[in-house]
């Protein structure tokens, strides 16, 4: 078995131990939102506040809807999208990939 | 560092569009020219594996989180320019799926971490890596540079905008932060957490695929194949 596809494996096991991202408490800088910008500053940029809302995704924060009562059920949440993610990506990299490999065969 | 929407201005969003149609364009046919049949796989576990390392938050201890990107490491197995692609991907993915990065800032947070990043990552790599010899050192290094380089982009990209982007009272409208707080900010949680845990990543994977010989898989060594 070429060794990577050994490395799946460790992809599944990353999946699986994802949740432990969820441990480091506070967000990136740079990503607060509107609500945490207004704690932090009294203010929240105009522009901001009106380009922050273009884009509502379908599991927001790597999280399923309704999954983030407890630790439990957010990791939960956190495994799945990781599996929807990593499941998009597999999908949409190997078609691209193959559409552009196509012409070395 | 994946900037959400808002704290770049439309403008600036733009720009960076601008940027990566040209640079995903080349990409696309640089691809083309060395993917072969047998390395989409590769293509595909490369995306997967920069998607999932990107969910391992780290703490920093100014009470932030960062993260590894996995940017150089692609660049490594399957040159930088199908790392630009698989690291797209991975970004378009987190911002319309996950909303994590914003859709206005799709082509800043690519330029910054599936364009900069890899690319800077290889060829300090490359320069290094004496023709194969010293792999695993290189690729530390490399993909330290790479990330810290990305994080530097980025940090420009927020504190430019409160200098370039006021309301008529001089609030600011997009990123409030100027380069004065945007760049040691986003430069400590790199050079001192996200940037090691990128480069420990990056070197335990370079040397794990040297442990269990697959020359082949390293983008350099088909290089001088050829």
């Amino acid at each position: 078995m070429p060794v990577y596809r050994k490395l799946w494996f460790w992809i599944v096991a990353l999946i699986i131990l994802s949740p432990l991202g969820l441990l480091a408490q506070g967000t990136a800088w740079g990503e607060w939102g509107s609500d945490e910008l207004k704690e932090m500053l009294n203010m929240v940029p105009e522009g901001l506040a009106k380009l922050e809302e273009t884009w509502h995704a379908l599991l927001p924060d790597y999280s399923l809807p309704g999954f983030d009562k407890t630790f439990a059920q957010q990791a939960v949440g956190y495994i799945a999208a990781a599996v929807v993610g990593v499941a998009l990506i597999v999908l949409v990299t190997y078609l691209l990939g193959r559409l552009l490999a196509r012409s070395e065969k | 560092m994946h900037i959400p929407d808002g704290y770049l201005s439309p403008s600036t969003c733009a720009v960076f569009y601008a940027a990566m149609i040209p640079i995903w364009a080349v990409a696309v046919k640089k691809t083309k020219e060395t993917l072969k049949a047998k390395q989409v796989p590769l293509l595909a576990l490369a995306a997967a594996f920069s998607f999932v390392i990107m969910m391992f938050n780290v703490p920093v201890p100014d009470g932030t989180t960062a993260h590894a990107v996995g940017g150089t490491l692609a660049a490594i197995v399957l040159g930088p320019w199908a790392a630009c692609i698989a690291v797209s991907i991975a970004l378009i993915i987190q911002a319309l799926v996950f909303g994590d990065g914003g859709v206005w800032a799709i082509g800043a947070n690519c330029f910054n971490l599936a364009f900069v990043l890899p690319f800077l990552g290889y060829a300090v790599y490359r320069a290094l890596s004496a023709g194969g010899k010293r792999r695993v050192l290189a690729s530390m290094v490399g993909s330290y540079v790479g990330i810290n380089a990305a994080a530097f982009c980025t940090a420009v990209e927020f504190g430019i905008q409160p200098l370039l982007f006021k309301s008529p009272t001089g609030a600011p409208l997009y990123c409030p932060y100027d380069l004065s707080k945007s760049i040691p900010a986003m430069m400590f949680a790199h050079l001192t957490v996200a940037g090691i845990v990128e480069a420990i990543i990056t070197g335990l994977v370079v040397y794990y695929l040297q442990k269990a010989h697959q020359e082949e898989l390293f983008f350099d060594a088909a290089l001088e194949r050829r």
